[in-house]
């Protein structure tokens, strides 16, 4: 029994000590990233804001493109085939429009930002920290949190949201061919449909997602990369971890967002 | 009057004592060499002199500055004036040669970027890398990667040139040939060092004064000479290269044939 208690408090506390190391993170790089901005921060940050943009946005947008395009078809298809039993096949397009504005473009691009990106935060940083540069950057009187941290987040906060439209783009892409080939639909009258099936409400609920799983991401990248500590094994659990904690945080905040947007449309 | 003045430093690590009430004194411009075995605390004393971590107990003060209670800004404004080359260089190595050197002065001045370009070619001259500006990190022997930190740590020309282990991992030849680089700049530009090593050869060749430390004490301060003669068993110890446990040949032979014979027995 008492070993069991020592167990499930040393776990409790480890557990506090990474939600608190995320909160002190998170406070510290809002404050920083000021200081990434164009025209009112510091010229250099802005210029790495835009080298990680492009590597998370325009470095991503094939494998995000590929990756909604399937799953639009998909969603069609297994929706269609229960669709048609019941004459709703025309409901095909809402299920694909609604379904990926809010929740698949979102998710597929987070799980795909995660894995691509998340990982190459943890696995930069915890190279620079095992191999002492993030100790010269302090030495050097920089703000690692300013240097390294800021243009990440930044970063991640607008290309996040972009891929996301790009995605919703493809996966409701994806269902319009599937649409045009099952039932000779034409493309311009699907995407007709499909904006007269989207509300507003649908965009900003997976525009706000977006934004809140770009943090996860970047968030926990950051923190397992500055948690590193060790040789380069340490480097590559902390990769693992980036990936498995933030791919896990993502889905996680999905439900309780999902579950806050419910019971907001049911009033 | 002391450049660095460390005063009844404490330093504990999970409860083990690290440095254990130290003081010490770094003149200007001299060569001062902290010498010492592995785990003697030479590494965490230079932590403590950087500000990279704060100490348990005692003060450590720079230019007439407590670093272990200053403000983040005096911090700064103290480490301006301190140049570090990193036992493993810790360039930066996304960045070329000459943008490792460049960063500070392009951040932390408002000098023309034809003068910073003419200042970084200075500084890899007299490291002798003069012709490697261009080169990346990852192109560079480990020498030259020593060379290039030395030249980074040079660049907003601080009055305090700190070197972690200069000559670890390099040849006899290349370490010399650093040797005389440190001794150069002494000479050119009036510098004060502190030489962090556990090569005698070396710190025998630089020091103006060597400072020995052994288990988070300092056994013996002084001249070249002074440390030479000094009576302390350990000194000596750590100059004739004594072992701590030499290996008893006859123990071990008796030690292999009883383990051949209790192999043999349950075979």
């Amino acid at each position: 029994m008492a070993n069991f208690l020592e167990i499930s408090g040393k776990g409790t506390l480890s557990q506090l000590d990474y939600v608190g190391s995320l909160n002190i993170q998170l406070w510290a790089t809002l404050r920083a990233m000021r200081r990434a901005l164009p025209l009112v921060g510091n010229v250099h940050r802005w210029r790495a804001t835009v080298r990680q943009m492009y590597e998370i946005g325009v470095g991503a947008l094939p494998m995000v493109a590929l990756l909604a395009m399937c799953s639009g078809f998909i969603l069609a298809m297994q929706g269609a085939s229960e669709l048609r039993r019941f004459g709703a096949l025309h409901f095909v397009i809402d299920l694909v429009a609604v379904g990926f504005t809010r929740e698949l473009g979102p998710l597929l691009t987070a799980i795909a930002v995660s894995g691509r990106s998340g990982s190459a935060f943890a696995a930069e940083i915890g190279t620079m920290k095992v191999t002492e540069e993030i100790d010269a950057l302090k030495v050097m009187a920089f703000e690692p949190v300013e240097f390294v941290l800021a243009p990440k987040y930044l970063a991640s906060l607008i290309s996040v949201p972009c891929l996301s439209a790009v995605a919703n783009f493809f996966g409701i892409l994806a269902g319009g061919l599937f649409m045009f080939f099952s039932t000779h639909l034409g493309v311009p009258l699907y995407f007709h449909y499909v904006l007269t099936s989207i509300e507003l409400r649908d965009v900003l609920a997976g525009i706000i997602k977006s934004v809140a799983f770009a943090t996860i991401i970047a968030h926990v990248g950051c923190l397992e990369g500055l948690r590193v500590r060790g040789g380069p094994d340490a480097v590559g659990r902390s990769t693992t971890s980036a990936v498995v904690r933030s791919t896990f945080l993502v889905i996680l905040a999905d439900a309780v967002f999902t579950t806050i947007f419910y019971f907001m449309g049911r009033t | 009057m002391p450049i660095i003045s460390v005063r009844d430093l404490v330093v504990e690590y999970d409860g083990r004592r690290v440095l254990d009430g130290l003081n010490l004194d770094v003149e200007p411009g001299q060569i001062t060499v902290l010498l010492g075995g592995s785990g003697s605390g030479k590494s965490t004393l230079l932590r403590q002199i950087l500000g990279l971590e704060r100490p348990n107990s005692g003060s450590i003060f720079i230019q007439g500055t407590d670093v272990t209670r200053c403000t983040q800004a005096e911090l700064k404004r103290v480490r301006r004036s301190i140049g570090v080359a990193f036992q493993n260089s810790a360039l930066f190595n996304s960045l070329s040669l000459e943008d490792n050197v460049a960063l500070t002065l392009r951040e932390q001045t408002a000098l023309a970027p034809t003068i910073i370009d003419l200042i970084v070619w200075m500084k890899l001259a007299v490291v002798g890398l003069a012709d490697f500006g261009k080169l990346y990190p990852r192109e560079l022997s480990g020498g030259m990667k020593k060379r290039a930190a030395v030249a980074r740590a040079l660049a907003l020309d601080p009055e305090i040139l700190v070197f972690d282990e200069p000559s670890a991992g390099l040849d006899p030849i290349v370490a010399a040939e650093l040797d005389e680089l440190i001794l150069f700049m002494k000479e050119a530009f009036q510098i004060t060092a502190l030489v962090v090593t556990h090569e005698l050869a070396s710190a025998f060749r630089i020091a103006d004064r060597i400072a020995m430390l052994s288990n988070g004490k300092l056994l013996a301060v002084g001249t070249k000479d002074e440390i030479r003669q000094s009576q302390h068993p350990r000194v000596k110890q750590f100059l004739n290269r004594v072992p701590n446990n030499p290996v008893h040949a006859p123990a071990l032979a008796a030690y292999m044939e009883q383990y051949v014979q209790n192999r043999e027995a349950k075979s």
